[in-house]
């Protein structure tokens, strides 16, 4: 009874201004230090891995793609990429390109979002419209290639449904060098920020042992200096014939997670690039006729981790057994280890770091327009870089370079 | 590690499987007895340092089956062990959670879903279905309809 | 017009819930904000509490745990206020119909504490930024 009266539990959710899923966590707290840490989940849980028992093999994509909205490429693609093992199905070579420029562009604009969020977490609007402003002409792209936005619903087993149109090639290659340019700047801002290195810097260290102990993937793991990425390792789709490289840093810190992402938008939209140009002609799906009994893995690199189907078959044309392991639920349990002993103020941002799909349904900052100075870009941008460099002089950070890197 | 030694490693764990199957180059499923999964799964990860990717449970016809996946990133091959949980009124399985601290959550939602219980669990508790979930239902199972 | 409902269409706030969505109606809803689509120009705006709100736009299925949430929501926010179903799983449960931890559709679940609920619908998987605005500009036309 003592022990209990001592602690104070602080909870965050299920609704919370800024989450967008909802989600329940107990935070005991000691004065603003976090001592433990508890979440309660279920409220987003909709019973996929027993509805997808009762669909048959084909219309199983359409239902993972609907597992998370943002990944609604990597999913589908680790489903097929399982019930091609089982049917032991060639995939046609274009089709493995139109794979990989779809799952590509899906990381580039997840990257871009989860960078806009961060800016958002720690009250920097300005990071959060520029990110989403960038994004959006992504999703034009995606859109153009597949018919929607989001849910894509390209992949079927043996191949792809939907060709990446001849015309509209220079129409992507054109949008990716704009693209570059506008994540180029916003990196360099990042970078160059002594605010975000005060903000983000030893802030939610996740060391290497816990993250191999918590088993995390993607950026939370390559963050903290373990250089995992399933396109590296078991390459699928056409990435072992591309040119890239997989980043990782060693700190393990919210900073290192966000360079991570960063730098991977810049070996993403390369990776496209490189995808378009040695696009080989001819058909882009299999024939497939029929699934014989058998189980098969099949994993693929999501924007937010590895994400790992294992499907069973009896020889039927329901699968018996379909397993789905998303990212985040390897992530997000890490912060066990990366939210203790941590302020208050930081925990939000930390369990943001791992990019558990949360979102933010807070209210933006907009610009008073009673203000009597009215401001155009070059001048805002002249105030801005002042201030920039009067903090940097008053705390101190060391300036880091793209190049640096 | 490449293919060749991971698969020579394999072997020396192999007295306590039942057997090992390959369904391709770089997808081995390792086969054994509900007793011996805590022993096998610390060899995999305390000795072979491969990372744990995730647990699945299946409701097979006679038995339970659960599988625990591991991947060796530097081959890219996915090592699977697969215990036979036997008995279907009271299914018990060691947990693996005391040896990796990732596999908390997966177990709790396997006995959530499939009523698997896992002993040495530091916290069995619900996870993933709702609060007011009718106690002794679990929706995986063949007999639940969707 | 009843003066409430008329001073509602004029600057509608709303507060977002999401009942189990896969994410991308929820990213669609903030990627309103943003620039490109901006609704903020219109009066519209996301706010942080159910009780600020003129409008609930829900998403997502409404499984069993999100359910009984999403009524205490709606018991919180003042009346008269709207129901926006965004998406084909609010509207009628879309892809997940018949699943065993789904409680939904959306209107069902508000319903059962207001039979009188203004209920508007989105209907898309996700619907795109501007069917949202259409559907909005729509509903509170038809009040």
């Amino acid at each position: 009874m003592k022990e209990t009266a001592r602690k104070s539990v602080l909870a965050v959710g299920p609704f919370h201004p800024l989450q967008e899923e909802m989600e329940f966590f107990q935070l005991t707290v000691d004065g603003e230090t976090v001592t433990d840490i508890d979440v309660r989940i279920s409220y987003n849980h909709r019973g996929i891995e027993k509805l997808s028992e009762t669909l048959q093999f084909d219309q199983v994509p359409f239902l993972v793609s609907r597992i998370c909205g943002i990944c609604s490429a990597s999913h589908p693609l680790a489903y097929v990429q399982a019930v091609e093992e089982i049917a032991q199905v060639k995939v046609p070579e274009r089709a493995l390109y139109v794979r990989t420029i779809i799952n590509e562009l899906e990381r580039i604009h997840s990257h871009l979002l989860w960078v806009g969020l961060a800016g958002h977490f720690i009250g920097y609007d300005t990071v959060f419209m520029w990110a989403w402003k960038y994004r959006e002409p992504v999703l034009d792209l995606l859109e153009e290639i597949t018919g929607n936005r989001n849910n894509y619903g390209n992949v079927r087993i043996g191949g792809c449904r939907e060709d990446v149109p001849d015309d509209v090639r220079p129409r992507i290659l054109a949008e990716l060098d704009t693209i570059e340019k506008k994540t180029e700047m916003l990196t360099k801002a990042v970078l160059d920020d002594p605010v975000l290195h005060a903000r983000l810097k030893g802030v939610g260290v996740l060391q290497k042992d816990a993250a191999v102990d918590f088993a995390v993937t993607g950026p939370t793991a390559r963050g903290s200096g373990v250089p995992i990425d399933v396109r590296h390792d078991d390459p699928y789709a056409a990435y072992a014939d591309l040119d890239w490289k997989v980043i990782s840093q060693t700190e393990g810190d919210v900073f290192a997670k966000a360079v991570v992402r960063l730098l991977e938008t810049f070996e993403s939209i390369k990776m496209v690039r490189e995808a378009l140009q040695k696009l080989p002609s001819g058909p882009v799906a299999a024939e497939v006729k029929e699934i014989p009994p058998g189980e098969g893995c099949g994993h693929a690199e999501a924007p937010r981790g590895e994400t790992f189907h294992y499907v069973r078959s009896d020889g039927g044309n329901r699968p018996i057994r379909h397993k789905v392991r998303a990212p985040s639920y390897v992530n997000v349990p890490s912060f066990k280890a990366s939210c203790i002993g941590q302020h208050i103020a930081d925990v939000t941002l930390t369990l943001a770091a791992v990019d558990p799909c949360y979102s933010c349904t807070e209210r933006v900052a907009v610009l008073d327009s009673h203000d009597s100075v009215i401001h155009d870009y070059a001048s805002l941008l002249q105030l801005s870089r002042a201030k920039t460099a009067q903090l940097r002089k008053e705390i101190g950070t060391p300036v880091m370079k793209l190049e640096d890197i | 590690m490449n293919q060749q030694t991971l698969d020579k490693r394999l072997e020396e764990t192999a007295d306590r499987l039942i057997g090992i199957e390959r369904t391709q180059e770089n997808r081995v499923y390792l086969l054994c007895e509900s007793e011996n999964v805590y022993d096998v799964c610390r060899f995999l990860f305390d000795t072979l340092n491969l990372r744990f990717v995730i647990t699945t449970g299946v409701d097979a016809e006679h038995c339970f089956e659960v599988l625990h996946h591991f991947a060796d990133d530097e081959c890219g091959c996915m090592v699977t062990v697969k215990a036979f949980v036997r008995d279907r009124e009271n299914p018990e399985l060691d947990s693996i959670t005391p040896l990796i601290p990732g596999a908390e959550w997966i177990e709790r939602e396997i006995h959530d879903i499939l009523g698997i219980a896992f002993t040495h669990h530091p916290n069995l508790q619900r996870l993933i279905l709702n609060d007011d979930w009718p106690e002794g239902v679990y929706p995986l199972r063949k007999e639940v309809q969707p | 017009m009843n003066w409430k409902l008329w001073s509602l269409k004029k600057s509608v706030w709303v507060f977002h819930v999401n009942t189990g969505a896969c994410n991308n109606c929820d990213i669609e809803i903030v990627n309103l904000l943003t620039p490109k689509f901006d609704v903020e120009r219109f009066g519209i705006k996301l706010v942080g509490s159910p009780r600020h709100a003129d409008a609930l736009l829900v998403t997502g299925v409404g499984t069993r745990q999100a359910a009984l949430r999403l009524q205490e929501v709606y018991r919180q926010t003042s009346k008269p206020c709207v129901v926006f179903c965004m998406g084909a799983c609010a509207c009628g449960t879309g892809i997940f119909e018949g699943a065993y931890h789904v409680a939904g559709p959306v209107d069902k679940i508000v319903k059962e504490v207001d039979p009188n609920a203004i209920v508007a619908y989105v209907p898309g998987c996700p619907p795109k930024p501007e069917a949202m605005i259409s559907g909005v500009v729509k509903a509170l036309a038809a009040i």
